[in-house]
């Protein structure tokens, strides 16, 4: 038999504010071709946090229906978000309408400071990180990469925070495996890498440094087939999760014999 | 009784209801399912139980918003 991550029984359960989750990969809904290749992705992938955007209802129906005509609320748990946003006040909005739906009280909060890079605006994200925590929200803050930054959200009260592996839709990987390892080290929330992931190999690295999940949705929606991509991604998550709690060895730069030395003719 | 009509902005554009109406009659005649969308009138979130006793009243500025795929 083979030994995988949850045969062994080596894992815990990914814990975000008290709600318990097998899988560490959550994945977005957003710009997938059809409703139904992203509802065959949503499954390879595993995931049980899926995020969605609050926006206006289309009052002439000629843009797409709500999301919750696809997708079953009671499968999976709905991870709202403020993407758009680029003011703390706006965010608060977004992210009190969101409650205001009914599902629960998580927001992944996005205050967008640049409109080439998408990166976040780090002063008003903390601001509306507060004024949410206070209101009793359950924040997961989308971020730099910076730990400093890091730290103040889980000051502010943060769920969970979640750093940037390179700009959100770029699939550039992770730039910086030092500052996400260092955030990781420093932070007693989760931390779960938001953004940047490309491919498998990308999911696998960043999970190698220890967090404790990734968010990613345009590595499934824009590969050539996103449902295989999904179970990829699925596979190295879990592979990556897996070779951190094994523990790496040691980098050397020297070559070690693998065979004995003894015994030779 | 006559009914005046009650010119709201919903979502950004001018419309017209016939008054006298409560939100929930402008989801009605907007055709809406109230369990499937929030709405906020005058920069306030409405709770779905007071839908029903919300007035409307003319100039009001109503955002009904729901859930779309996202990242």
């Amino acid at each position: 038999m083979t030994t995988t991550l949850s045969s062994a029984g080596k894992d815990t359960l990914l814990t975000i504010a008290g709600r318990s989750f097998r899988s560490r990969l959550m994945v977005g809904t957003g710009k997938y071709a059809t409703h139904a290749l992203m509802l065959d992705a949503l499954d390879a992938s595993g995931a049980e946090i899926v995020t969605v955007a609050v926006r206006r209802v289309d009052l002439d129906r000629t843009r797409e229906e709500g999301i919750l005509h696809h997708l079953d609320p009671n499968r999976f748990f709905l991870l709202a978000n403020t993407a758009g946003c680029y003011t703390a006040e706006d965010a608060v909005r977004y992210a009190r309408l969101a409650r205001e739906a009914g599902f629960n009280d998580f927001v992944k909060l996005e205050v967008i400071g640049d409109r080439e890079t998408l990166l976040p605006d780090t002063v008003g994200l903390l601001e509306a990180a507060r004024t949410l925590a206070g209101e009793g929200f359950q924040v997961l803050a989308y971020t730099s990469d910076d730990l400093i930054t890091a730290l103040r959200l889980e000051d502010a009260g943060c769920a969970a925070v979640m750093p940037l592996a390179s700009p959100i839709g770029s699939g550039l990987g992770m730039i910086n495996p030092f500052t996400i390892r260092t955030i990781t080290h420093r932070l007693s929330v989760p931390v779960i890498v938001d953004a940047g992931v490309g491919t498998a190999s990308d999911a696998c690295l960043v999970m190698e440094q220890g967090v404790d999940g990734i968010l990613m949705n345009t590595a499934l929606a824009e590969a050539k087939d996103p449902v295989l991509m999904a179970g990829a991604m699925r596979d190295a998550v879990s592979a990556g999760r897996a070779a951190w709690l094994a523990g790496r060895m040691p980098r050397r730069e020297i070559a070690v014999p693998s065979s004995p030395l003894t015994g030779m003719l | 009784m006559t009914r005046t009509p009650l010119s709201l902005t919903v979502n950004g554009d001018p419309r017209s209801v016939p008054g006298p109406a409560t939100v929930a009659d402008l989801l009605a005649h907007l055709s809406l399912d109230p369990r499937a969308v929030v709405v906020e009138v005058n920069r306030t979130i409405l709770r779905r139980p007071d839908l029903e006793s919300t007035p409307l009243h003319e100039g009001d500025s109503v955002e009904v918003v729901h859930f779309v795929g996202g990242g």
